[in-house]
Parts: C-alpha cells; sequence; structure tokens
C-alpha cells in the first residue's frame, strides 16, 4: 500500500513541466548508468571495498539534487547518485573516489560513496548512520550568522538510520532552531536484512514528524511525479521560514544492501506491489504517456549517458592513484600542528 | 576437518546458548541473516527467541544489554563493525563500566567487535579500538590472536561478570584456520609465548601476531631469533609474561595496529621501563599504525599499518642497537 498520509496542497507549487520532468529523468538514468558500470567494474575486481547502489531510489534522489538551488546544502547518504549528480558532482570524481586516484575528493583515503566538497555545501558522509544530519543542521546555523536567508538544506536517511539517537537528536534541534531542513526519510523497506517491522514500531515514519514539532509528508518514491511535487512543495515551505520538514518517500531497495549481497532475504512478493515498482520505468513510461518524450528519444539519451560514463572511466583510468609514498600522513590543517607532528 | 576463527566465534556461542540459558544475542541482522560476517549463522534457528534483530541503535543495544544483565542473563552484543560502538560508548564506559564499582552489581555483558582493517574498507570500517575501551576502568578488553583463543576466549567472556569488549579481528575471519577447538584455554589474563627466541622479544595481540610471526620467520634466515609474546588481553594486561621474555632476550619491540598515542604499545613499553628497566639492553620500541584515519585505498592501507617488512627493519635495528 503507498502512502497518501498528509498529501501536500497541490496549488502552492507550479505543476510539474516537461522540462523539469526530463531534466530529472536525466538524472536518473545517468545514475543508474553510472552505478552498472560501478557494478560491472566491481565484479571486475576493479573496485577495493564495498559498491552500494541506488537502484530503485533514483526518483526521490533525483527531486532532491533538482529542487536545491545553487548556495544550498546537501547531504546524500548511500543511495543518492542522482541526486549528488543533478546537484552537480563530476562523473569522473565518482570514478577516482572508488578508484582511489590521488586526483580525487578525497585522494584515496576514502571511497566509494564517502565523496563529497564540503565547502561547496556537498557533504561528504561518514559511514555512521544518522551522523550528516545535525551536520547539515548547523551548515544552516552557520547561514543565518551569515545573514543568507535564502538557502536550504537537505539530507536523506534510509528507514534504518531513523532508528539512531543521532537522527533524532538532530531533528528535535533542528526543530528547536526552526531550521529551513529538509530531511527525506527513504523507506525502501530493509536496512541491510532487517525489514521495517524489526525496526520501528510507529504506523508510519512519517507520523514522527508530529512528534518533533515539524512538517511531515509522504510520497510514492516510486512515481517521480510524486517525489518532484512532494519535495517541490517541502523545499518551499522550508525556504519559506516554515522549519524543517520530513519527506518519508516509499519504495524497495531493488539491489543488494551492496554489491556483496544478493538480498535474499527480502519477501518476493514486495517486488510485485506498486512499492516494488523500477521508478525509473515508471518515470518513462509517463514520459511516453505525456508524449514528452518517445522510445527513440530516451533511447538516445541512454547512448549519450553510457558515452558519458564511459569517457568519465577511462579519463579517471588514466589518472594516478593514491601513493604512499606522497601522502603526507598529516590528519592537521592547521601548518604548525602538522609540521610539529611530522618532526617527530 | 578445519575450523576458521569466524566460526569459532560461531560456534562459542552456539556453546554459550546451549550451556547457558541467560545468554542471548542482540544485534543488527544477527537473526535469520546471521550477521554482517555470518558470526550468528543458523543460530536463530536452533535458539529461537534468543538472537534478536536490533534497529540501528548501538546506545540502546548496550544500554538494554546492561539492564538485561543487571537483572540475571547474559547478553552478548554484536556491533556491525567496531567502529559502530562509538556510538554507545556513553553506555560502554559510563554505565556498563561503572555498574559494579558503583553499586556492587556486576554488569556480565560481551560487547563483540568485529574490528581491523581489511583491504578497501576506509576510515569507518577498519577501527581497533582496544587502547580506547582499555582507557577506561572496569572493562575487560580481548583481543584474541588465533582460532583458538576466539572460542575459548569469546566463552570466558560470557563467563565472567565484567562488561567484555571482545575485539575479533575481521582480517584474520576466513584467512585463520585451526584443525580443531579446544576443550579449555589459558585464562585471559594470561599471555602467551606464541614462539621462543633469545634475541629480542616482539610483543603483539590480535592480528599483527601474525605479521610478528612471519617477521620472525624472516629474521630467523639472519640468525635474528625472535620471542613472540601473544598478549590475548590487552586489559587487564600480562606484564608478568611480558617481563619474564625481555629477562631472556634484552630487547623489546611492541607492534599494535590502533593508533599510536596512548595506546597498548605505550602501555606494555611504560610498564617494561618501570618494572624492569635493568632487563633492557636497547630502549623499546614500538610499531603502530600511521596517526591518521585509516585509508581507503589499499596501498595506502597497506603503508598505514605494520606491516612484516615493517616490523623486520625494526626489529633488525633493535637487534644492532
Ligand atoms: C550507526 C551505524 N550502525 C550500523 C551501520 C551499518 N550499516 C550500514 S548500512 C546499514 C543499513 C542501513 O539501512 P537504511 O538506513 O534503511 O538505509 P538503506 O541501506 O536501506 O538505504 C547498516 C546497519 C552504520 N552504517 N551505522
Ligand atoms: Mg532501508
Amino acid at each position: 500500500m503507498l502512502d497518501t498520509l498528509n498529501p501536500p496542497k497541490r496549488n502552492v507549487v507550479p505543476p510539474v513541466s516537461r522540462e523539469q520532468y526530463i531534466k530529472a529523468f536525466s538524472w536518473m538514468l545517468l545514475a543508474r548508468t553510472v552505478e552498472e558500470k560501478l557494478a560491472s567494474l566491481w565484479r571486475a575486481g576493479k573496485i577495493a571495498g564495498g559498491v552500494y547502489l541506488g537502484k530503485g531510489q533514483e526518483a526521490v534522489s533525483a527531486a532532491i539534487g533538482i529542487l536545491l538551488k545553487s548556495g544550498d546544502i546537501f547531504g546524500p547518504l548511500i543511495r543518492d547518485q542522482a541526486g549528488r549528480l543533478a546537484f552537480g558532482e563530476s562523473l569522473v570524481d565518482i570514478f577516482r573516489t572508488h578508484f582511489g586516484s590521488r586526483t580525487g575528493p578525497t585522494r584515496g583515503r576514502d571511497g566509494n560513496v564517502h565523496r563529497g566538497k564540503p565547502r561547496d555545501g556537498y557533504h561528504a558522509m561518514i559511514s555512521h548512520l544518522g551522523s550528516l544530519v545535525s551536520v547539515v543542521a548547523g551548515a544552516l546555523v552557520a547561514r543565518r550568522f551569515k545573514g543568507d536567508t535564502s538557502a536550504i538544506g537537505a539530507t536523506t536517511i534510509g528507514d534504518g538510520g531513523t532508528s539512531t539517537g543521532s537522527f533524532h537528536e538532530a531533528i528535535n534541534m533542528a526543530a528547536v532552531e526552526k531550521l529551513p531542513l529538509v530531511v527525506v526519510v527513504v523507506n525502501n523497506q530493509y536496512a541491510y536484512s532487517t525489514p521495517n517491522h524489526r525496526q520501528f514500531a510507529c504506523n508510519h515514519l512519517v507520523d514522527r514528524a508530529i512528534g518533533y514539532g515539524v512538517e511531515g509528508y509522504t510520497m510514492d518514491g516510486t512515481d517521480l511525479r510524486s517525489c518532484l511535487e512532494v519535495v517541490a512543495y517541502a523545499t518551499e515551505r522550508a525556504r519559506s521560514g516554515h522549519g524543517p520538514q520530513m519527506v518519508v518517500g516509499s519504495c524497495l531497495r531493488l539491489s543488494g544492501h551492496g554489491e556483496h549481497d544478493d538480498g535474499f532475504y527480502v519477501d518476493k512478493n514486495l517486488f510485485h506491489t506498486a512499492l516494488g515498482r523500477d521508478c525509473l520505468k515508471v518515470a518513462e513510461n509517463y514520459l511516453q504517456e505525456q508524449e514528452w518524450a518517445d522510445e527513440a528519444l530516451v533511447e538516445t539519451w541512454r547512448r549519450n549517458a553510457k558515452q558519458q560514463v564511459e569517457e568519465a572511466v577511462a579519463k579517471a583510468q588514466r589518472e594516478p592513484l593514491a601513493d604512499p609514498s606522497d601522502e603526507t600522513w598529516c590528519p592537521y590543517a592547521t601548518q604548525r600542528l602538522a609540521q610539529a607532528l611530522l618532526v617527530r | 576437518m578445519s575450523i576458521t576463527y569466524l566460526e569459532a566465534i560461531r560456534e562459542a556461542q552456539e556453546k554459550a546458548l546451549r550451556d547457558d540459558p541467560r545468554v542471548y544475542i542482540y544485534g543488527q541482522d544477527v537473526a535469520a541473516f546471521g550477521g554482517a560476517f555470518k558470526a550468528t549463522k543458523n543460530l536463530a534457528k536452533e535458539f529461537p527467541g534468543r538472537i534478536l534483530d536490533a534497529p540501528i541503535s548501538e546506545d540502546a543495544m548496550v544500554g538494554s544489554a546492561i539492564g538485561a544483565a543487571i537483572e540475571g542473563m547474559r547478553p552478548i552484543v554484536e556491533m556491525q563493525f567496531a567502529d559502530f560502538s562509538t556510538l554507545a560508548v556513553n553506555q560502554i564506559v559510563n554505565q556498563a563500566a561503572t555498574l559494579y564499582w558503583r553499586t556492587q552489581v556486576a554488569c556480565p555483558i560481551t560487547i563483540r567487535l568485529p574490528s581491523g582493517g581489511n583491504p578497501g574498507s576506509g576510515p569507518f570500517h577498519s577501527q581497533s579500538l582496544e587502547s580506547l575501551y582499555a582507557h577506561f576502568p572496569g572493562l575487560v578488553v580481548m583481543t584474541p590472536a588465533t582460532v583458538e583463543d576466539a572460542y575459548t576466549m569469546l566463552l570466558e567472556a560470557v563467563d565472567i561478570d565484567d562488561p567484555v569488549i571482545f575485539c575479533e579481528h575481521k582480517y584474520l575471519y576466513n584467512r585463520l584456520k585451526s584443525a580443531e577447538l579446544p576443550e579449555s584455554g589459558l585464562p585471559c589474563h594470561q599471555a602467551r609465548v606464541a614462539r621462543l627466541g633469545r634475541d629480542l622479544t616482539i610483543v603483539a595481540y590480535s592480528a599483527m601476531v601474525h605479521e610478528a610471526l612471519a617477521a620472525a620467520e624472516q629474521l630467523r634466515k639472519e640468525d635474528i631469533e625472535v620471542e613472540i609474546v601473544d598478549l590475548r588481553c590487552v586489559k587487564p594486561l600480562d606484564v608478568d609474561t611480558v617481563l619474564a621474555s625481555v629477562a631472556r632476550t634484552a630487547r623489546l619491540l611492541c607492534v599494535g595496529e590502533s593508533w599510536p598515542w596512548g595506546g597498548v604499545n605505550s602501555e606494555v613499553i611504560t610498564s617494561v621501563v618501570t618494572h624492569g628497566f635493568h632487563l633492557l639492553d636497547a630502549p623499546p620500541q614500538r610499531i603502530n599504525s600511521k596517526d591518521t584515519p585509516v585509508p581507503f585505498h589499499v596501498g595506502l592501507w597497506g603503508a598505514h599499518k605494520p606491516s612484516t617488512q615493517v616490523i623486520v627493519a625494526a626489529a633488525r635495528r633493535l637487534y644492532e642497537w
């Protein structure tokens, strides 16, 4: 069953346009293409450690990415490839990070999804779930100090991540401070192998919004249109001074937890419910129904996405990998302290 | 037949569950899924209702284990990775570690930490936190290096009345094998001489015991005979066994995978210098991981942690000192 609690008032935000829909769809398609490539590189042994995909969650993520504006703040999590791209991440940085390139944003020090450019408002997650929510909140506190009243922040979290103390503390604090923070909870029914019923006991995660004193909405995470409408509404409310917004999008994780995991524990019936729809297919069908794009046009976009991805991979592969001999081995930013450390 | 370090951990839990109805296991994905590393594989089937999947709530996982222990249970908490135990630090170091001292009520909980580095694991799935927990009074911190110890020490961890931080090394999980499991082992507060030698003592624990053993084999070819002490448990620390070894060799090199500052190595060296200064012919040395977060890239990671080669070079210098 899809959620229809608290549908936003449609008239507040303009209807989704062809242009916006296509833009979001393109990011979804590019993200899917990137991730298919990552999976195949991982299978070929070209990526060490884990590879985590956002298959089935591109609609939610792309909607966030395109509804944030330049100067806003984004704290993406593991399944946000589409949103990262829409927020401006360069394709080649994705592969640099996975390969451990010296040229990548983390210089090989951290990998896979742990990338970002925090000073550009694009935050770099740590593994510890829930930890980023308060960081994005703090960035918004800083914006307030700086007199920037136009920026908002958005961050995502999984159904599992909502069980952390960090998540609770951060939303409560953001609510007290009335920060323009949009927290998008992506309920993909599982946290690794753990289903919703072992994760929380409320009827619906959005019910928590009232407890925190924030506005809460639900959306169909498999339907790009629903995502664009609801996220547009939430971002608009945040921008116009209504404090933190909690948006809960429902979908199903269409990959394993990571590529090492085949997800055998997922209830197979879910794939045949509305939750199990592939948001990319749903969006493509919608494009055709609306006669916004036909099959041939989508095929052109697909080929184009593939080509961009191949070029980015090739570029990253030509670049040098991290090398212990030119690593500084210094965790200090303060030059004086870095020197003091290196002397010993 | 052979059994891995990981299987030994599973077997120990199975035995604990079988022998003691007060034992239960709590952790993320531990029930039907059998845990992220499969350390609880099939246990939920065998012991229905005693293996519980936890929400992603490390603080509450440990807090609830403390409450259950007060009521007489013997909980085993599995952290998905050692790194996530930092979210439960408050409950571990303030509540569990102080309970007996405050109230005379024991806190027999076991917290399993899948610890240490593995290729490509990066800063948040690689940490070795034994030094952190060893700092706090009231905690027992075990760091088994062998299949046998993984088994008997985990059983001992469940059995003893104090909170135990059980640091099991992920790198050893499937790489380390033994023919069979022992009936019993040394008590955890005793270190073990893992190799006899006359020229210098290497003190190590967990996966670093194996790097030290490999280094000792190389040094043997140069006619340098290394003695290796496996600490097994870093808190409490068996200083006597270390001192006895240093009395034979007069040289001490400590190897640990955690960060250098205020760690197990510093504690061992301080103890030896304090109680056995007269035994030493050379200044004690230590090798730790570098003082930065654990890097993701495999080459960086290999250079970050103590390796056989680095141990060999340091041991040679110490021998020639
Ligand atoms: C605090 C913390 N505990 C445990 C983990 C290990 N872990 C990584 S992802 C994950 C499941 C996350 O599930 P969810 O939040 O629903 O996100 P999803 O993977 O479904 O997108 C777990 C338990 C972690 N990253 N952080
Ligand atoms: Mg989930």
